[in-house]
């Protein structure tokens, strides 16, 4: 270990500190605001109450689209999950031709600007599958979530099974189990964690997303982020729009937690 | 002793299978353009210690993993009981083995490790847990059970390994150098033990490893590769006494491999010989021979006190040879030779054995 003099441990902890305040502050600002009783957001807040949070549960709009969001991620995570999954398989155990470039091609997703990605699937989606026939719809927003949530899954089960004992699936073999009792019983629990905090960011990258979202959402459909996008063009209802990233920010810690958790159980070899 | 008509054993390709026990006929493996096994014949009866001796990349454990299934063969086929299994699954086959890292699933506690081979044969699970705790008890480690493998020694991962595989009692055990791992006491108290279980069980092990000493101290026969192919197959005295090949006179034990020119010169033998280091004796190079003696002029060149023997280093008119002698007394008590000294170094005429290639 590094030993530090006293000096140089305050400044960095005085860094750190500074860091984590430009990170959260803004956060915490938001989170004040969501009580704050006056129409347009200000400081320092005059008077506190619930007002904009019952507002927010009434409002009709809010609730569809946290639905959508929510289908939509969870749709993402899903078939990001079974591709992931199998690329990680494919790429880990197997040697092709191109493997490299497969590896590249299911990797670049996540680095293409979104703006990029969301014009490629309109333009797919309005030119060429919508004159063919294909009412693509709501699933079209699903699709393009899922390229580039397919890396986050890939990546945590890619690096797992890396590091697996392959002797354990001939173990499990030598001892009379089929393929499939082998892959439920020994293959699965070995990359269990890794595969769960894959899915969890899956789903919360989806949430989130804003960009591709705006090229990809039918007419008349607005997720979380959509909505409180076009909220922000109209300020009287700021507060509503404070009250709705409060809520998220609460959710959005749990899968953070507990995808961390399970990070965690992996590396543990669990 | 099963090793007795080991010559017989090696038989071709053809032949009829053993219908009790393992056959293997015209076993090859190729990985891409390198070929790891090539045309390995073998019969083990039901029974035997049987082990596969030689060095790492010899093809030892590919023929193993090639039993057991995991590997598909190149060419060849495999024979368990007289039934070709060459094409079955690992899972079809009644062979199991103990992995040299010892394979243990890692999320399951020591009970669920040992039960895992009797859930696949769909035992009700009250058999299922009275069985495993009986292998885990004869192991020695019933206070373990609930533990998982990272809590326990590797020599206590070892004893899991061996229950997991024997609970199911299998007519045949396979050992990837299962002792590789421990420690040289530890190593000495499990070839007894296995030793002891392989006896009372009956079971045919076949158990690879590239210790000599080994595979002499636990095997009825032994099967010595090199480069992919079997050099010999014998007892542990025959391989040891009458090594086929100048590659198995090396192997085991130390060897004074004598190639045919120099033997010609020296001892006027017109082939290549092997005389064993502990069958020289060096005397004073003024004394004579015997009639069943024979010996050659050496200066010492070095020497080196092992404990149990002590090592001569020796020239032979250019030609190194090595000689044992063992301590018989404390060093001091007797005179012995030092670096430089002229001796006689020589042997009793039945100890040349002659090496066919």
């Amino acid at each position: 270990m590094l030993r530090f003099s006293k000096l140089s441990k305050a400044g960095m902890i005085a860094i750190i500190a500074l860091i984590l305040a430009f990170m959260y502050i803004p956060l915490f600002i938001l989170m004040l605001n969501s009580f704050n009783e006056a129409q347009v957001s200000s400081w320092p807040i005059q008077s506190y109450s619930l007002k904009w949070w019952e507002t927010a549960s009434e409002l009709e709009a809010i609730r569809n689209a946290l639905l959508n969001s929510v289908i939509v991620a969870l749709g993402a995570m899903v078939v990001a999950s079974i591709l992931g999954t199998l690329t990680a398989f494919a790429l880990s155990r197997f040697d092709f031709f191109g493997k490299t470039t497969v590896n590249l091609l299911v990797v670049l997703p996540i680095a293409l600007p979104g703006v990029v990605t969301g014009v490629a699937f309109s333009n797919t989606y309005s030119n060429f599958l919508t004159p063919a026939g294909f009412q693509i719809g709501y699933f079209g927003m699903i699709v393009a979530h899922a390229t580039f949530c397919i890396v986050m899954v890939f990546n945590n089960v890619f690096a797992r099974l890396k590091r697996m004992n392959p002797n354990l699936q001939e173990a499990s073999m030598d001892l009379g189990q089929g393929v499939w009792g082998t892959f439920r019983l020994v293959t699965f629990p070995q990359f269990r964690a890794a595969f769960g905090a894959g899915a969890l960011l899956a789903f919360a990258l989806s949430f989130d997303e804003v960009v591709v979202t705006i090229f990809t959402a039918p007419p008349g459909v607005d997720t979380v982020p959509l909505w409180i996008l076009k909220e922000m063009a109209r300020p009287t209802q700021a507060s509503v729009v404070n009250v709705v990233a409060t809520v998220i920010i609460i959710l959005s810690l749990i899968p953070v937690y507990v995808s961390q958790r399970l990070s965690r159980a992996a590396d543990d070899g669990k | 002793m099963a090793g007795i008509e080991s010559g017989h054993n090696l038989l071709n390709e053809g032949t009829t299978p053993l219908t009790s026990g393992v056959s293997i006929r015209g076993l090859s493996k190729s990985f891409g353009s390198v070929e790891a096994v090539s045309g390995v014949n073998l019969d083990i009866p039901q029974g035997e210690f049987f082990s596969m001796l030689g060095p790492s990349g010899s093809g030892k454990t590919t023929v193993l993993r090639m039993i057991a299934g995991f590997e598909a063969a190149s060419a060849g086929s495999i024979f368990l009981n007289g039934q070709d299994v060459t094409d079955q699954a690992p899972f079809d086959r009644e062979v199991n083995t103990v992995f040299q890292d010892y394979a243990l699933f890692p999320h399951m506690s020591i009970q669920e490790n040992v039960e895992f081979g009797l859930r696949a044969k769909k035992i009700s699970k009250e058999e299922r847990a009275a069985k495993a705790t009986e292998a885990i008890e004869q192991v020695k480690l019933g206070h373990l059970s609930d533990r998982l493998p990272h809590q326990l020694s590797g020599g206590q991962r070892q004893r899991i390994a061996l229950a997991r595989a024997l609970v199911l009692r299998p007519k045949l055990l396979l050992l990837d150098e299962p002792l590789g791992a421990l420690d040289k006491q530890l190593r000495e108290e499990m070839q007894v033990e296995l030793k002891t279980i392989q006896r009372e069980s009956k079971i045919t092990f076949i158990f690879v490893t590239h210790d000599q000493e080994e595979a002499m101290r636990m095997s009825d026969r032994i099967a010595v590769f090199n480069a992919g192919k079997i050099e010999q197959v014998g007892t542990p005295e025959e391989v040891y006494e009458r090594p086929a090949t100048s590659f198995v006179a090396g192997f085991l034990g130390s060897s004074n491999i004598i190639d045919a020119n120099s033997a010609s010169g020296l001892i006027g033998m017109q082939e290549m010989v092997n005389i064993r280091p502990e069958r020289i004796k060096l005397v004073a190079s003024s004394e004579t021979l015997g009639s069943d003696e024979q010996g050659v002029q050496a200066t010492i060149k070095d020497t080196a006190f092992l404990g149990a023997n002590t090592l001569f280093i020796l020239d032979v008119n250019g030609i190194t040879m090595i000689a044992t002698r063992v301590n018989e007394e404390l060093p001091g008590e007797t005179k012995g030779f030092v670096v430089g000294d002229r001796v006689l170094a020589k042997w009793k005429k039945s100890h040349v054995t002659s090496i066919p290639k």
